[in-house]
C-alpha cells in the first residue's frame, strides 16, 4: 500500500507536503470539473472550496436540500487545539489523544495533519457566521468532551452539526448563485464510471421522475458518510446509505478497516417493535450526568417491573459503575468503553426498562451542585432545597435544555425529574474507503472524504472529532491535494460521457433496477432489512467472537439470496419511488455487512470498539496484537461478493509510544 | 388503538389528488407518527397498494425534511417539534387524522405528501451567506469578542431548520419567518453585517419571485415553527429592509 506519507518530521510534513504540491493556474481550473458526491460537511466544504477556486463543480446529494445532510444531527460540538483555556492544550496534545482514543489503529501523519489544521476551522466557521457559544466576555466558549482532559470543545449548544452544515450550506449556497457548484438535489449515485482506470464521472438516479443520468468529470470525490445503517437501527438518518462508497469499492477501491464501528453509548433505547430509528443524546450529557444500575438484581428488577421508582433508590444502593471501574476517567470514558460496561452490567441483569437494555443517566448531582452555586451567587444561604433544587433545574435548562425536550417528546418522561434511561447504538464508522496521504482511494481520481473514508479515527472515535475531520478534510485538505492529480490532467481536455465505458454503466444501473422493479417477492424491502440488523447486533456489535462471525457471514449471504428472490418493490422505475431506492441501498448493505463481518473475524485481536471475547486482559479490557495486526486491514473486491483480498498496511509509530490504553 | 386516516393522494404533480381513507386497527401509541405511516406502508405493499411517499430522513426534529400537515397544522398538535417527534400517544384511540402536504404555491407537490421546497433553496441563494473565502487564513476566531446576548439572538434565529412549517401555517403563504430568520442571524453578526444591505434586499427579491405571499401579521408562523422563531425576526428583516431602500 502506497500511502504518499511524505518524508520529514511530523510537525512538517503537511507544509513541506503543500509547498510540493503541484499548483493550477486559474485559467486551467476552468477547464477542470469535480463531482463531489454527499452534502454533508466534507461533501459540502469541498464543494465550496473546490468551487471558489475556480473548478467546475456538480454536487449531489439525495435528500431535498443539501442543508439536510445527516451531519445536521450532531450535537455536541467540534474539537479544535486553540488552548483558549490555557489547560495545557496543544497540536501534539490534540494529536496524541486522538491516536491513543483510536486505540493506535489510525495513521499517524494523517492525524497530525488533522490536529494541524483544526484551528482554522474555527477561524473559518466564525468568519462564515457560525453561532458557537460564547463567554460573557464575549469570547468563545469551550467544554471538555469525550475521553480527554482537556477544554478544547466548542459548540453551539446541542446543534453544533446544524450550525456547521448551515455555515458549509452558506457557502456552498454562495458558490451555486454564481453557477460555480451546479447542484443535484435529489439525486442518487448509482455508480462510478473509470475509464482507462481513471475515476471519470458517476451514473446517478434523479429520484423524482426515476431518469438515469451521466455526469463525466475529471475527479470524483466520494463524501457519502458512513454505514451504520447496516444495523437497520442507528443514530443514522433514515436515508444514510452506502451505495456510494459500496460502488466504488466494487469498481476497484479498497475499503478499509469495516468492522470498526462505533457504537455509542448515551442513545435512547428501542422502544417498541416498529422502531424506525434511535436517537441520541449528546454524549455532553456525561459530563453532568453520573451513570448508574441499581446494585442488586431484585432491585433491577422491581425497577423493570415499575414496582420501584429510580428517585427510591438510596444513595448506597446503586452501582455508578463507570465511577467504579474507572476511577480516573469515571462517566467520560471513551465511548467504546462506556458501550462496552453498559452491556455487560444488562446482560448481567441489571437493565432497568422492560426490555432489560437500559442504564440510567442520573442528573440528580449535577442539578444540585449547580443549584447550590446559583444560591450563592444569589446570596440565598441557608435556603431550602426546594429552591437549590428549581435553581439547578434552570441551570440545566439552559445548558442542555433542547436535549431534555427531546428525550421528553420521544419517551413521554420529565428527566429534570427522574434519570434518563439510555443504551448504546451504532452511531459512527471509523471504517470506510481506503485513501493515502492525499486523501486518494486506490482508484486514480477518485476520493474519499469525512466519515467516507477510514484514515483518522482508527478503531474508535472521539467525541468532537468527527465534525473536525469532516471540515478539515473538506476545507483545509482536499483542495490542495486535489489540486496534485489534477494538475496532470489538464491535457486531457473536457471529458465525454459519450463513451462505451459510460455506456456500460448506465445499462447495468437500469438490469439492477429493472430486477428490482419487476422481482416478485414477497416481502417488502423493511423485512429484509431488520433481518440484517438483527445479525449485525448480534453478532458483529459491541461483542464480536469467532463462531458468531462466521455466522454472521453465512446468514449474511443466505438473506442476501433470499432479499433477490423475495424482496417486493412496488411501482414504477420512472417514478418517485422511494422503495425502490431503499432496495438498492439495502442490496448494497447485504455485501457491505458480510464484509463487515469477515475483517472482524481475520481481526484476532480486541482494539478500541472492536471488541473480540478471545482477545481480552485478565480485567476484561480490549488486548491488542500490535505485533500481528498493528495494521490496516484494506479489502479489495475480487468480482463477487463473498471474495475479497487483504491488503495490510503496516501502521507505523515514529512520535507516541504505543501504550495499553487505560482510563482507570 | 383505531384509527380512521384521511391521507391526501396524488400520483405526481400533474395529476390531480384526493384523499383516500385507511382504516388502522392496531397503532400502538409509544410509536412516532412517522413509524405508524411506515406500518400502514408495509401493509400497502404486502397488498399490492402503492406507498405513501411522504418526506423524513433524521427522525430526530433536525435535518428538516418532514413535513405533514396533520389535522390542519404543520407538524401536528404539539409545540416545538417536527413531525418525526410527534408519538401516537397524542391521539386518542377512534380519532380521524387528516394528513396532507404542506400547501403553498411555491411548494409545488411531487408525490403525495412530498413536495418540493427549493424555493427555499433559491433564497439562500440570493445572498444567505457571509462572502468569505474558505481559505482557512481568516483572523482569530477570538479577534472579535461578540456579546452573549448578541450571539445567543443569532443563535436562536438560526435554529430554523427550513422545513416550511411557517409557509404552510400561512393564510398567505409567506416565508417571511424564514427568510427574516437567516437575515437576523448574519445581521446580528458583526461577521455579517458588512452585506446586510444587499442581503436583505436580494433575499426579499427572491422570496418575492418565488411566489410567497406577504406577512399580514396572524402569526401562525411562530406558534407552528418546530424551533420556535420568534416574529421579532420579521420586524427586524423589515427594519434591515426599510434602511437597506433608504
Amino acid at each position: 500500500m502506497d500511502t504518499k506519507i511524505p518524508p520529514g518530521p511530523l510537525s512538517e510534513k503537511w507544509t513541506n507536503h503543500k509547498n510540493n504540491l503541484n499548483l493550477i493556474s486559474p485559467a486551467n481550473k476552468r477547464k477542470l470539473d469535480v463531482i463531489v458526491v454527499g452534502t454533508g460537511l466534507a461533501g459540502g466544504s469541498a464543494a465550496s472550496t473546490l468551487a471558489e477556486l475556480g473548478y467546475n463543480v456538480k454536487s449531489f446529494c439525495f435528500q431535498d436540500s443539501p442543508r439536510r445532510a445527516h451531519s445536521v444531527a450532531a450535537q455536541g460540538g467540534i474539537n479544535a487545539a486553540k488552548n483558549y483555556q490555557g489547560d495545557g492544550d496543544s497540536v501534539y496534545r490534540l494529536f496524541y489523544d486522538t491516536i491513543k482514543g483510536g486505540d493506535y489503529r489510525s495513521r499517524e501523519a494523517n492525524v497530525y495533519r488533522l490536529a494541524e489544521v483544526s484551528s482554522n476551522i474555527i477561524d473559518q466557521c466564525v468568519a462564515q457566521g457560525v453561532p458557537f457559544a460564547r463567554e460573557y466576555g464575549g469570547l468563545l466558549d469551550n467544554r471538555s468532551f469525550g475521553g480527554v482532559q482537556v477544554s478544547r470543545t466548542f459548540y453551539a449548544k446541542g446543534q453544533t452539526g446544524q450550525q456547521l452544515l448551515l455555515g458549509v450550506y452558506s457557502a456552498m449556497n454562495r458558490q451555486i448563485a454564481r453557477g460555480q457548484i451546479q447542484m443535484f438535489n435529489r439525486h442518487e449515485m448509482m455508480d462510478v464510471v473509470l475509464v482507462n482506470g481513471k475515476a471519470r464521472g458517476i451514473i446517478s438516479r434523479n429520484l423524482v421522475n426515476g431518469k438515469i443520468e451521466r455526469h463525466a468529470a475529471h475527479a470524483v470525490i466520494i463524501a457519502s458518510g458512513g454505514y451504520g445503517n447496516l444495523f437497520y437501527l442507528s443514530t443514522y438518518a433514515m436515508g444514510s446509505n452506502a451505495s456510494a462508497a459500496w460502488k466504488a469499492h466494487r469498481r476497484g477501491a479498497f475499503l478499509a478497516n469495516p468492522c470498526f464501528n462505533q457504537i455509542h453509548p448515551t442513545a435512547i433505547p428501542v422502544g417498541g417493535p416498529n422502531q424506525s430509528k434511535l436517537t441520541l443524546m449528546s454524549e455532553s450529557l456525561r459530563n453532568d450526568g453520573r451513570i448508574w444500575v441499581p446494585k442488586t438484581i431484585e432491585d433491577a428488577k422491581a425497577i423493570r417491573e415499575g414496582r420501584k421508582k429510580p428517585e427510591d433508590l438510596r444513595e448506597e444502593d446503586r452501582d455508578y459503575y463507570l465511577e467504579r471501574q474507572y476511577p480516573a476517567f469515571g462517566n467520560l470514558v471513551p465511548r467504546d468503553v462506556a458501550s462496552r460496561a453498559a452491556k455487560e452490567r444488562c446482560d448481567a441483569g441489571f437493565g432497568v426498562n422492560i426490555t432489560g437494555q437500559a442504564v440510567f443517566l442520573d442528573f440528580a448531582s449535577a442539578v444540585q451542585r449547580f443549584g447550590s452555586e446559583q444560591a450563592h451567587i444569589k446570596r440565598l444561604e441557608n435556603t431550602d432545597d426546594e429552591i437549590i433544587k428549581d435553581l439547578g433545574k434552570e441551570m440545566m435548562k439552559q445548558k442542555y435544555g433542547n436535549l431534555f425536550q427531546m428525550y421528553q417528546k420521544i419517551v413521554d418522561q420529565n428527566p429534570y425529574e427522574t434519570p434518563m434511561k439510555i443504551y448504546p447504538t451504532t452511531h459512527y464508522t471509523m471504517g470506510g474507503l481506503w485513501v493515502d496521504y492525499n486523501l486518494m482511494t486506490t482508484v486514480p481520481g477518485l476520493f474519499a472524504i469525512g466519515e467516507a473514508n477510514f484514515s483518522d479515527h482508527g478503531a474508535n472515535r472521539l467525541g468532537a472529532s468527527a465534525l473536525m475531520q469532516g471540515l478539515a478534510d473538506g476545507y483545509f485538505i482536499l483542495p490542495y491535494t486535489i489540486g496534485d492529480y489534477l494538475s496532470a490532467e489538464i491535457g486531457a481536455g473536457k471529458v465525454t460521457t459519450a463513451s462505451i465505458e459510460f455506456e456500460k454503466a448506465e445499462m447495468k444501473v437500469k438490469d439492477t433496477i429493472d430486477t428490482l422493479i419487476t422481482n416478485k417477492g414477497v416481502h417488502p424491502v423493511d423485512y429484509f432489512h431488520k433481518k440484517l440488523g438483527t445479525i449485525m447486533w448480534k453478532y458483529c456489535g459491541i461483542n464480536r467472537y469467532k463462531k458468531g462471525l462466521e455466522t454472521a457471514m453465512e446468514e449474511i449471504a443466505l438473506l442476501r439470496k433470499e432479499f433477490w428472490e423475495n424482496v417486493i418493490v412496488p411501482g414504477t422505475a420512472d417514478e418517485f419511488n422511494e422503495e425502490l431506492a431503499k432496495a438498492g441501498r439495502l442490496a448494497d448493505f447485504l455485501e457491505l455487512g458480510e464484509l463487515y463481518a469477515k475483517d472482524a473475524l481475520s481481526r484476532e485481536e480486541s482494539c478500541g470498539a472492536h471488541y473480540r471475547e478471545e482477545h481480552r486482559t485478565s480485567e476484561g479490557e480490549a488486548m491488542r496484537d500490535d505485533e500481528n495486526f498493528g495494521h490496516v486491514a484494506s479489502w479489495e473486491y475480487m468480482g463477487a461478493p463473498g471474495e475479497w483480498k487483504l491488503h495490510k498496511e503496516k501502521l507505523v509509530y515514529e512520535n507516541i509510544i504505543v501504550q495499553q490504553r487505560s482510563y482507570k | 388503538m383505531k384509527l380512521t386516516l384521511k391521507i391526501w393522494r396524488q400520483k405526481n404533480s400533474k395529476e390531480k389528488g384526493t384523499l383516500t381513507q385507511y382504516h388502522l386497527d392496531n397503532v400502538n401509541p409509544d410509536d412516532s407518527f412517522l413509524e405508524m405511516l411506515d406500518t400502514l406502508n408495509y401493509d400497502l405493499i404486502l397488498k399490492g397498494e402503492s406507498p405513501i411517499a411522504f418526506d423524513h430522513d433524521c427522525r430526530e426534529g433536525i435535518c428538516g425534511m418532514c413535513s405533514l400537515f396533520i389535522n390542519g397544522q404543520p407538524h401536528g398538535p404539539d409545540r416545538g417539534i417536527a413531525t418525526c417527534q410527534l408519538h401516537m400517544r397524542r391521539f386518542n384511540d377512534g380519532d380521524t387524522i387528516y394528513v396532507e402536504p404542506f400547501r403553498a404555491k411555491a411548494f409545488p407537490i411531487i408525490k403525495d405528501l412530498v413536495v418540493d421546497r427549493s424555493a427555499f433553496d433559491r433564497i439562500q441563494q440570493a445572498g444567505g451567506f457571509v462572502s468569505v473565502h474558505t481559505s482557512g487564513n481568516t483572523q482569530d476566531a477570538n479577534t472579535i469578542p461578540i456579546k452573549k446576548s448578541i450571539a445567543e439572538a443569532a443563535f436562536d434565529s438560526a435554529t430554523c431548520i427550513g422545513c416550511g412549517a411557517c409557509v404552510a401555517a400561512c393564510k398567505n403563504a409567506s416565508a417571511m419567518l424564514f427568510t427574516s430568520a437567516k437575515i437576523s442571524q448574519l445581521s446580528l453578526l458583526p461577521q455579517g453585517k458588512i452585506e446586510a444591505h444587499s442581503r436583505v434586499r436580494n433575499m426579499v427579491k427572491q422570496m418575492d419571485l418565488e411566489g410567497f405571499g406577504n406577512c399580514t401579521n396572524t402569526g401562525a408562523c411562530e406558534i407552528e415553527c418546530p424551533k420556535e422563531i420568534k416574529l421579532k425576526n420579521i420586524a427586524r428583516m423589515n427594519n434591515e429592509y426599510f434602511e437597506a431602500n433608504i
